[in-house]
């Protein structure tokens, strides 16, 4: 028998268009996910570690909370608000890129959030009097602290990347599979394993393995670099 | 202060990839079917000869015929294109579709273990098969998703005088592929169209264990949503998908497509 | 540095409590400018809360603290920690940080980072990493940092108490220079031996309390409380 391997090689020696196009689209759809959840969590996420206010704890728990958020739920919840009997029907976004996008947006917020939000308060605990004595104020050090907190801030875009990527709920709900539209990795391997193409499957689950694997590799070669640059 | 407008920068970026999402130019509509036509491999073989003719792209998203009416229903789709008779007429009759077409049909076979425990190869009608099935308490792997598939098989439990139940009777709740993999497990036996059944690779040692009785038959509808309902949805376009599948064209197409050399589907619109 | 200078420093009555406890109370004491003051005291006496009161670090609970220009903080100040926290960058940007704070134009910040590294030798460093730096050169830059802010006064909470006796003489001299340029100090320190080097004026707190507040020469020529006088002789413990 073919193992899957051969066939995920074949598939790769052959830069088979489909794969081509389905890996494109995984790749521009989770890291869109994963920026626009990093350009709304790493604020998000630092304003409340310094901020004070009354429920901020039960915020915190909320996020907490949300990191296990079932990718159906949230699939389901951006599928009834993208709907044409939705609210934001007329958007006409259901079974688009931008939908897929959009959920797992949702379902990364909430890592990015918590763990900014747990980095950046440890490192305000040690920065805070440093920083008031050179004259930064509390929402001044929030760009500060997130600098001075990559590395570890990355483990946590990377736990995002990670969780999105390996998605098929959600993007299965509010994208639709649509074949050379919305078809991704994950959905993709979900249709071949119905199909009973286990071998295919598990090719596009090896390929989609090595995809994250080098992308994990990158970033933390990058973690490395700048510590041993940066301290 | 470099770091923050290095950090607005690529944030900046990442909304502009967004944007930069693809807006077709032509025409595009979606229809709503069931995963065992999709899966058959059978929109892969005509919709590029509807596309190439009419120059309108197909968009199909597979799903049980239940949740694929669901769609219908809630505007999100222009065509459904579906198996289950009866929910397909009340969906027109509750306003939600203009008319139904009959397009094709296949037929369902019912698959087993090889060594055939509970002895179907001899009954004598489908019901009779189930009844079989049910009195041996042979496993029994059901789609338990309200898909015209499930629909067909809760048909024919009714026509045989079983309520199913019990430790012989699996409800995966999953699709046509996915329930034949656990069938394939266990081993059980299920209720599957033919075209899911041929194109099935994983099928370890299941094979056909009854098949041809008329009530079997398995026909498709194809349905334009209700524009009246849902304003949006693409009624020319949706109209001309239906016109053509209907059509010699379409038929001849729907004939034609083969999977290990047998027929799948058989053409039926008047 | 004296008219039209935030100092002295007024304090009057200055307290400061948590939950009800008194870490520090009713601290009345001028710092004029220009002079060298090193706060004294057993552990636990409130040195450091002292500092970070003066600094404005914190807010006292009772009493007041008032500059000479009515500001609440003055920016013309500085303080160096007993553990310096530098920014995970280079030397030179960590030089550059508050000057960016302090809303100073671009050029103006390069040539004070210039002038910096060079005064205090920092040069050889000015691309590595501050955080790879050790504990002395830690130290060093944090005083730099300190002087390119153009301080007025600087505080200094026990700055060589980590340090090893080389570095601690290097700190020693960059302070003793500080002062020489007419900024003034307030530092705390354990070293008795530093404090007789450095100290124009000594405060000494016991228990939250200012109880000697004199010239250094009298100080530790002959101090008149008992609490000193065995602090001075070794027989307290810190």
């Amino acid at each position: 028998m073919d193992g899957p391997f051969a066939t995920a090689i074949t598939l790769i020696a052959t830069a088979d268009s489909a794969l081509v196009q389905i890996i494109g689209l995984s790749l521009r759809v989770t890291l869109s996910a994963v920026v626009i959840a990093c350009a709304v969590g790493l604020p998000l996420g630092a304003a409340l570690a310094l901020a004070r206010f009354r429920g901020r704890g039960a915020v915190i728990v909320l996020f907490n909370a949300l990191m296990g958020l079932p990718p159906v739920v949230a699939g389901l919840l951006v599928y009834l608000l993208l709907s044409r009997s939705g609210p934001l029907g007329s958007l006409a976004l259901l079974f688009t890129p931008t939908a897929m996008i959009i959920a797992q947006t949702v379902l990364i917020l909430p890592i990015v959030v918590s763990l900014t939000r747990s980095v950046v308060e440890d490192l305000w605990g040690e920065y805070r009097e440093q920083l008031t004595s050179l004259g930064a104020s509390r929402w001044r050090a929030v760009p500060t602290l997130l600098w001075d907190g990559r590395v570890s801030l990355l483990t946590g875009v990377l736990a995002g990347f990670g969780r999105a990527s390996a998605e098929v709920g959600a993007v299965l709900i509010v994208g639709g599979n649509i074949a050379g539209h919305t078809r991704t990795m994950t959905t993709a391997i979900t249709l071949e394993t119905s199909r009973g193409n286990l071998g295919l499957a598990v090719a596009l689950g090896l390929i989609l393995m090595a995809l994250t694997l080098s992308l994990n590799a990158v970033a933390w070669g990058a973690g490395q670099w700048a510590k041993g640059r940066l301290g | 202060m470099t770091h923050t407008s290095r950090f607005l920068l690529s944030a900046a970026s990442g909304l502009a990839l967004i944007a930069a999402l693809p807006a077709s130019a032509e025409e595009v509509i979606t229809v709503a079917s069931t995963t065992s036509t999709e899966n058959s491999g059978l929109f892969g073989h005509i919709l590029p000869l509807f596309q190439s003719e009419t120059g309108i792209e197909v968009r199909v998203i597979a799903q049980g015929t239940g949740q694929a009416l669901e769609t219908g229903r809630r505007g999100d789709a222009d065509v459904v294109f579906v198996h289950a008779r009866a929910q397909e007429e009340a969906f027109v009759a509750e306003g939600y579709g203009v008319q139904r077409f009959d397009v094709m049909y296949n037929d369902f076979v019912i698959v087993g273990p090889s060594d055939d425990p509970a002895g179907l190869a001899n009954a004598a009608d489908a019901p009779a098969a189930m009844a079989a099935i049910a009195g041996a308490q042979a496993p029994f792997a059901s789609r338990g998703d309200d898909s015209g598939t499930h629909s067909a098989e809760k048909r024919l439990w009714a026509a045989a005088g079983v309520e199913p139940g019990g430790a012989w009777y699996l409800s995966t709740g999953s699709g046509m592929g996915a329930t034949l993999n656990t069938a394939a497990q266990v081993p059980a036996y299920a209720l599957t169209d033919r075209g899911t059944w041929l194109s099935f690779q994983n099928r370890g040692p299941l094979t056909i264990s009854f098949e041809g009785d008329p009530v079997l038959f398995n026909p498709y509808g194809i349905i334009l949503v209700n524009p009246e309902r849902h304003p949006h949805v693409k009624a020319e376009a949706g109209q001309a998908f239906i016109d053509w599948i209907v059509s010699e064209a379409g038929q001849n197409a729907i004939a034609s497509y083969q999977v290990g050399g047998e027929q799948l589907f058989f053409p039926n619109a008047q | 540095m004296s008219a039209g200078g935030i100092l002295p420093l007024s304090l009057r009555g200055m307290g400061y409590a948590v939950g009800g406890t008194a870490l520090l109370s009713d601290v009345t004491l001028d710092i004029p400018a220009g002079r060298r003051l090193i706060v004294m005291g057993p552990n636990g006496a409130g040195k450091s809360l002292f500092l970070r009161l003066c600094h404005g670090l914190i807010d006292p609970t009772s009493g007041t603290r008032k500059w000479a220009t009515g500001a609440a903080r003055p920016r013309a100040q500085a303080m160096v920690f007993q553990r310096p926290v530098l920014l995970r960058r280079t030397v030179a940007a960590n030089i550059d940080y508050p000057l960016g704070l302090a809303g100073l134009a671009r050029a103006e910040r390069a040539a004070k980072v210039a002038q910096t590294l060079d005064r205090f030798g920092l040069r050889d460093m000015t691309d590595q990493p501050a955080r790879l730096l050790s504990g002395g050169q830690q130290q060093r830059l944090a005083l730099a940092r300190a002087w390119a802010m153009d301080p007025e006064i600087l505080f200094l909470d026990e700055p060589t108490s980590a340090l090893d006796p080389s570095a601690t003489r290097i700190i020693e001299e960059m302070v003793a220079q500080f002062a020489d340029e007419g900024i003034t100090i307030v530092m705390t320190t354990h070293n008795l031996g530093q404090a007789r080097r450095l100290a124009q004026d000594v405060a000494f707190l016991h228990r939250g309390r200012l109880i000697e507040h004199r010239p250094a020469d009298q100080f530790f020529a002959g101090p008149q409380t008992p609490e000193a006088q065995a602090f001075l002789a070794g027989d307290l413990v810190w």
